[in-house]
């Protein structure tokens, strides 16, 4: 094998790559033009008269309502049919005096303060997804920044420094610092397999010294330098306590054997770049805004039985979700079903075996978060937490600070776990199935006592929590569709393609799995390949 | 020429950092935890990986669709179909393949056929699954 080990030119740039985080990585994507943002050029132009052509749409969770806002708009008649008794689906706030009930029977009520809530399902909104902005913007959904990265929250690694939670800021300086001063040493001594020229070279080692914080001569080690990134034992004051003194770093092998490491790259990938937005108060902010506009179309509480069409049109059974009773029928000239694959490869549709073995490729990945409410914002008042992110290898995974209302002086709710198993996948995966197969009360129970090995304050301030385990979730039975390559190969496009007279829509029929923005493109694209055939006829 | 040890360590290291991989969704980057169940009795493993859909009396539950029974269930009396639908998944039910061992799946398998209302005689081994883990 050749030099094994040694590093060539383009090991040198996976390695710093991989150690500089996404940014550099994504520069060089974009450049190859691997990297796209959201294929969205503003509101999409219907031109022409459907002649009172009838579409009934299937869930009125944002794929299905930003659906139906444009159809209506260019002059569809439309109906919704909704299982739950509120629209949104998926994009969902949970609040004070709100009951949920979960597969299994088991009902919580939520007892936030005013104006505290839990984003169940998505919680943030990057900046390059712009169709979902725009209905934002559109619809007059408020916007606030989500703290991604919060340099003052903490990585978590329980087996290691006596179980004490790091700070980001730490265990980034001291990464980068490490990594850098490794290199700058082999590059400076020449050891670079096909080295970069002498010019390139001097860069590099410039680039290194500035980026890990190093020395004059290459290291990285206790002092003012690397405390001015990884923060200090004593601050730079005031009057005659102004002297800052500095912090150590963390030993290197400490670092990677802590694994802390692993989420220094959070704030890095595309889709949890800043800008990261929220709804100011909640998620469901955007499903309320389309049902400002779209909510007398939808029949709540319909729980879809048959979805079954003929050369005219579909018929669409369904019974009251609630009460069951006598089936009901609605039809239309077309069905745009935005069910998740999920409960809908339960349900009969009489479409062709292409899209029906579709429907069926696709399972739902197991995700639960927790909101715990607190006394006080204790995050902030004692350790100078304002939103961001702590990462722990215990099982709630995460816990997320409010990134709202900083400096309040009344109560708080923070995100008190969050695990996900999506295929091979998954951070925790384990810990996603075991939290889902507990109790509601258990899971709170259970993420109270993880977070207070972070948290001590826990222990006095807690209050009360609500939780969401997505499989028990009666709309959606799983949290988001998880495509294989294989299966995605063999059936994205069969399950995207009109079926006589359905199609689908949804973050399912999307390439950004469990995001909003998948949901609304794939029902622009539906509907936009719907008023071509409609036109057409 | 060798770059020192700690050199090498690292290296090995850093090249295989992946980014979060395609399909995670709004999940991001965590730290890893365990990618497998630390459980290996049927009775945990049950609790662990089951009873989350099909509930702890493993009686199912309905709501838009439905997680069927697995107590005093038919489709259990041939050991393969429970093997198969754990190992590839079926449906609405994901696949756990990734998750568990053999052994595991067996022991699961085997809890859920000799409890909940069922009762049969035939046990699974962890060859058996591993049998089938290969045929797929």
């Amino acid at each position: 094998m050749q030099r094994m080990g040694s590093l060539n030119r383009r090991s040198l740039f996976a390695m710093i790559g991989a150690a500089a985080g996404a940014s550099v990585m994504y520069d060089a994507m974009t450049s190859m033009g691997f990297a796209t943002e959201s294929k969205y050029s503003g509101p999409i132009k219907l031109h022409g008269d459907p002649k009172g052509a009838s579409v009934l749409i299937l869930g009125a969770g944002v794929a299905g309502m930003a659906a139906a806002l444009e159809l209506r708009n260019a002059g569809y008649k439309v109906q919704i049919l909704e299982y739950n008794d509120r629209a949104g689906g998926r994009c969902w706030s949970l609040r004070g005096g709100d009951n949920y009930t979960e597969l299994g029977g088991a009902t919580q009520k939520c007892e936030f303060d005013k104006d505290l809530y839990l984003n169940p399902g998505p919680w943030r909104i990057p900046y390059h997804h712009r169709a979902l902005l725009d209905y934002c913007r559109r619809l007059g959904v408020a916007l606030e920044p989500f703290i991604q990265v919060n340099y003052n929250a903490y990585i978590h690694s329980s087996g290691h420094f006596g179980g004490k939670a790091r700070r980001f800021r730490e265990v980034q300086a001291d990464f980068h610092g490490h990594i850098a001063e490794l290199l700058a040493k082999t590059t400076a001594q020449g050891k670079l397999d096909q080295p970069v020229s002498k010019e390139d070279t001097e860069i590099l080692l410039t680039a290194l010294k500035q980026w890990g914080a190093l020395d004059d001569s290459y290291s990285y080690k206790e002092g003012i330098r690397s405390s001015g990134r990884r923060g200090y034992d004593k601050p730079p004051g005031g009057g005659l306590s102004s002297t800052p003194i500095a912090s150590k770093p963390i030993e290197l092998r400490e670092l990677l054997q802590s694994g802390v490491w692993q989420t220094l790259s959070s704030g890095q990938e595309y889709d949890w770049q800043s800008s990261i937005f929220q709804p100011v108060g909640g998620m469901d902010m955007i499903a309320k805004g389309f049902a400002r506009e779209v909510g007398h179309l939808i029949r709540y509480n319909a729980k879809v039985t048959a979805i079954l069409q003929d050369a005219h049109g579909v018929t669409v059974n369904y019974v009251d979700a609630r009460t069951g009773g006598a089936p009901e029928q609605a039809r239309a000239d077309w069905c745009l079903c935005t069910i998740p694959l999920s409960v809908l490869n339960q349900i009969e549709i009489s479409v062709g075996t292409p899209m029906a073995n579709a429907i069926s490729a696709v399972p739902y990945a197991s995700a639960v978060k927790t909101g715990l409410q607190f006394k006080r914002r204790f995050w902030e008042q004692d350790e100078a937490i304002y939103g961001g992110i702590t990462f722990t290898d215990l099982p709630i995974c995460q816990i997320s600070y409010p990134s709202t209302s900083y400096g309040s002086s009344g109560k708080g709710v923070l995100l008190g776990s969050f695990t996900a198993a999506a295929g091979n996948f998954g951070f925790n995966a384990t810990g996603a199935y075991e939290f889902t197969g507990m109790s509601p009360v258990e899971r709170v129970k259970k993420a109270v006592e993880y977070g207070a090995l972070i948290h001590p304050q826990y222990r006095e301030e807690f209050e009360n929590g609500i939780s969401v385990a997505w499989h028990r979730v009666p709309s959606s039975f799983g949290c988001f569709g998880v495509w294989s390559d294989e299966a995605r190969a063999e059936h994205y496009r069969n399950l995207c393609a009109i079926d006589g007279r359905i199609l689908l829509a949804g973050e399912h029929a999307s390439d950004l799995p469990g995001w909003q923005e998948g949901a609304v493109l794939s029902a622009l694209d539906a509907i936009t390949r719907l008023h071509q055939r409609v036109m057409a006829a | 020429m060798i770059p020192d040890r700690r050199g090498l360590a690292l290296l090995g290291i850093l090249l295989v950092i992946g980014a979060a991989p395609v399909g995670a969704g709004d999940a991001g980057t965590s730290m890893n935890g365990p990618g497998t169940f630390p459980q290996q009795e049927g009775a945990a493993l049950f609790q662990a990986v089951c009873q989350g859909c099909h509930q702890a009396d493993a009686q199912g539950a309905v709501g838009a669709a439905a997680y069927p029974a697995l107590a005093r269930n038919i489709k259990l009396a041939s050991a393969a179909y429970p093997v198969y639908t754990v190992l590839q998944g079926r449906k609405t039910m994901p696949p756990l393949a990734s998750y568990l061992s053999d052994a595991q799946i067996a022991a699961v398998v085997n809890y859920v056929r000799t409890h909940f209302g069922n009762d049969y005689a035939d046990t699974v081994s962890p060859e058996m699954v591993r049998s089938a883990r290969e045929a797929h």
